[in-house]
């Protein structure tokens, strides 16, 4: 059936960007995490007067959360909508 | 000196206008609330944006608020790892769930997983788990709401917990989703105003830079206050710490019923979209915030107000702002209390009038009628469970019992749900497993930690090392649901599956 193939790269391209995508934010943060665990002066070091090498990864977190949230909406509104209105 | 504490007229002022304004949305709600489905999703009409507020007003609670400006402005950095850790659960949200639970279920995140695999058993397993975080939520909630109104306006802790109880009462019964909603969308407006409002007050202080503020604070305190501290002692617990808020906000149940509120898969992925922009804007403010709190109004008055630094929002507003900014800071405390706690309600109601009642006790065989008023018992049965809990867990340390129910959501909730949209071998047994072991080891290790055992219990040492059992219990309930589902096959689990498939991308069309 080409509809049930279809369907299974459907399936198969939305699950290669939810995991990729999810996968980076968690090495971003556990990245994060780890170095705040194991490496407690290297984060404490300031970058300029005011502001902390952990402070700034910290805000970067956020900031990669957003990215990788707005690279997964525009991936879905290009690429996965119109894929999934073939199926129909 | 603050007036923290007295009956503040600017807060009752502003305090009255929220209320009598909710309470005209739960009146004109009412009138949209006549069926089961307007009752538990606002008839599916809210948009993408009003959905994206109304999402951060149901994880914005008074505890991220007033809890993390608190942490930060006595604790400086180790304070924002719990505003990062608390956004970073949202792209998880939205590329593991939101949309193939918009498409498989209708009410709750169980109908996805008895969607896939044997209803009844596996919605009972469900309801354990949703139950179980509400409930920890909800005295969490209740005790902080008694605290800090006392704190706030000076009225007696019993008092407070009533009124929150009652009037969060009137919001579900009557406006059911469609009031819950709007209420929350209000308190989301009025608190990332109300935050922005004070941290650019802040920022007028310092040439508006914020490095500036931040250079103030290491002077008066040290460099220690801009790096990791004393918080963060044990790598493991932190990690572990980290996995439970990560993943525990894709296992909220009040969070994941809104999705349900939206048209369709495509509004909903949009207003995670909205409400991940909202959430990450709120918490980068809480770095000034807490830094502004910590410089302007000092941690020795912080402290001295209130031992866990829960008051330093409040008192940074009026320090900038006067003791009118100060009422509407303690009125907007107040009003996201009654918001979260009516989230919460709901989405417990809809756990045991849908999933318990109609599904598994009457066999899906119920009629329209029924539906609704089964739910709007469970409601009130709810709000007054609340209530006895608020007064019953008075003046005990509770503000672990967020993060239990973070790891709660996590350890049993997350996993059986991403394999049951994923994963095609899994059975119904196996999900079963997952989330009862996930439940379970949960309050087993949370019992046996530092958190009840020494802060509690004050023994002087504990059995289990970990304040937060996620990093052991998330993959436990992971390698629970796999091994049962691959020791024991279950083809029609599997083939239901791949029924489901066009579905999980097309919805009910």
């Amino acid at each position: 059936m080409p509809t049930h193939s279809t369907l299974e790269a459907v399936s198969a391209a939305r699950w290669r960007i939810a995991a990729s995508l999810t996968v980076a934010m968690m090495v971003a943060y556990f990245g994060f995490v780890l170095l705040v665990a194991f490496n407690k002066p290297l984060l404490g070091t300031p970058v300029v007067p005011g502001l902390s090498l952990g402070m700034l990864l910290g805000a970067l977190v956020i900031v990669v959360a957003w990215v990788l949230t707005w690279i997964y909406i525009s991936w879905a509104n290009a690429h996965y909508d119109a894929s999934v209105d073939g199926l129909r | 000196m603050t007036s923290l504490g007295g009956p503040n007229v600017t807060a009752i002022v502003f305090f009255i206008i929220f209320i009598v304004m909710s309470l005209g949305i739960t009146v004109w709600a009412s009138r949209k609330t006549r069926t089961a489905d307007q009752f538990y999703t606002a008839g599916r009409s809210v948009t993408a944006f009003q959905n994206g507020l109304a999402l951060a007003g149901d994880y914005m609670s008074a505890a991220s608020f007033l809890g993390i400006v608190g942490l930060v402005s006595t604790s400086g950095f180790d304070g924002l790892l719990y505003s990062i850790g608390f956004l970073v659960g949202w792209p998880v949200v939205m590329f593991l769930i939101a949309e193939p639970l918009r498409n498989l279920g209708r009410y709750t995140f169980a109908d996805v997983l008895a969607a896939r695999l044997r209803a009844k058993p596996i919605r009972i397993a469900a309801s354990v788990g949703a139950l179980a975080v509400i409930t920890f939520y909800l005295i969490a909630q209740m005790v902080g709401a008694g605290n800090l109104i006392r704190l706030l306006f000076g009225l007696q802790y019993e008092f407070a917990v009533m009124i929150v109880g009652v009037v969060m009462l009137a919001y579900v019964l009557f406006g059911g989703m469609m009031a819950t909603t709007w209420v929350q969308i209000v308190k989301a407006v009025l608190l990332l105003g109300g935050a922005t409002l004070l941290a650019v007050l802040v920022l007028a202080r310092f040439g508006m830079n914020p490095l500036a503020l931040f250079a103030e604070a290491q002077a008066q305190y040290g460099d220690t206050v801009l790096g990791p501290g004393r918080l963060v002692t044990d790598p493991l617990d932190a990690m572990s710490l980290g996995l439970a808020l990560m993943l525990g906000t894709a296992g909220l149940p009040h969070i994941l019923m809104r999705f349900y509120t939206v048209r369709d898969a495509r509004t909903a992925r949009t207003s995670v979209g909205y409400a991940t922009a909202f959430i990450g804007f709120f918490y980068l403010l809480t770095f000034i915030l807490g830094f502004g709190a910590m410089v302007i109004v000092g941690r020795k008055v912080i402290m001295a107000v209130d031992a866990g630094g829960n008051m330093a929002a409040p008192l940074l507003a009026e320090v900038v702002g006067g003791t009118p900014f100060l009422g509407f800071i303690a009125a907007v405390a107040f009003a996201t209390i009654l918001a979260v706690v009516a989230g919460l309600t709901l989405s417990g109601a809809a756990t045991l009038s849908h999933d318990l009642w109609v599904n598994v006790v009457r066999g899906a065989h119920v009629e329209e009628r029924e539906q609704l008023v089964v739910a709007r018992v469970a409601t009130v049965v709810l709000a007054a469970l609340s209530i006895i809990l608020g007064i019953t867990f008075k003046g005990q340390n509770v503000a672990y019992m967020v993060g239990l129910a973070f790891a709660i959501a996590a350890s049993a909730n997350f996993p059986a749900l991403v394999l049951s949209i994923f994963w095609s071998r899994l059975t119904t047994a196996g999900a079963q497993a997952s989330m009862l072991i996930g439940t379970v080891s949960t309050l087993a290790l949370i019992y046996l930690s530092p958190t009840i055992q020494i802060d509690v219990l004050k023994h002087a040492d504990a059995w289990f090392p970990l304040r937060n059992p996620g990093i052991i219990t998330i993959p436990l309930s992971f390698v629970t649901a796999i091994l049962v589902s691959l020791l024991r096959p279950v083809p029609a689990d599997a083939r239901r599956f791949v029924e489901l498939e066009r579905q999980l991308h097309l919805g009910v069309d």
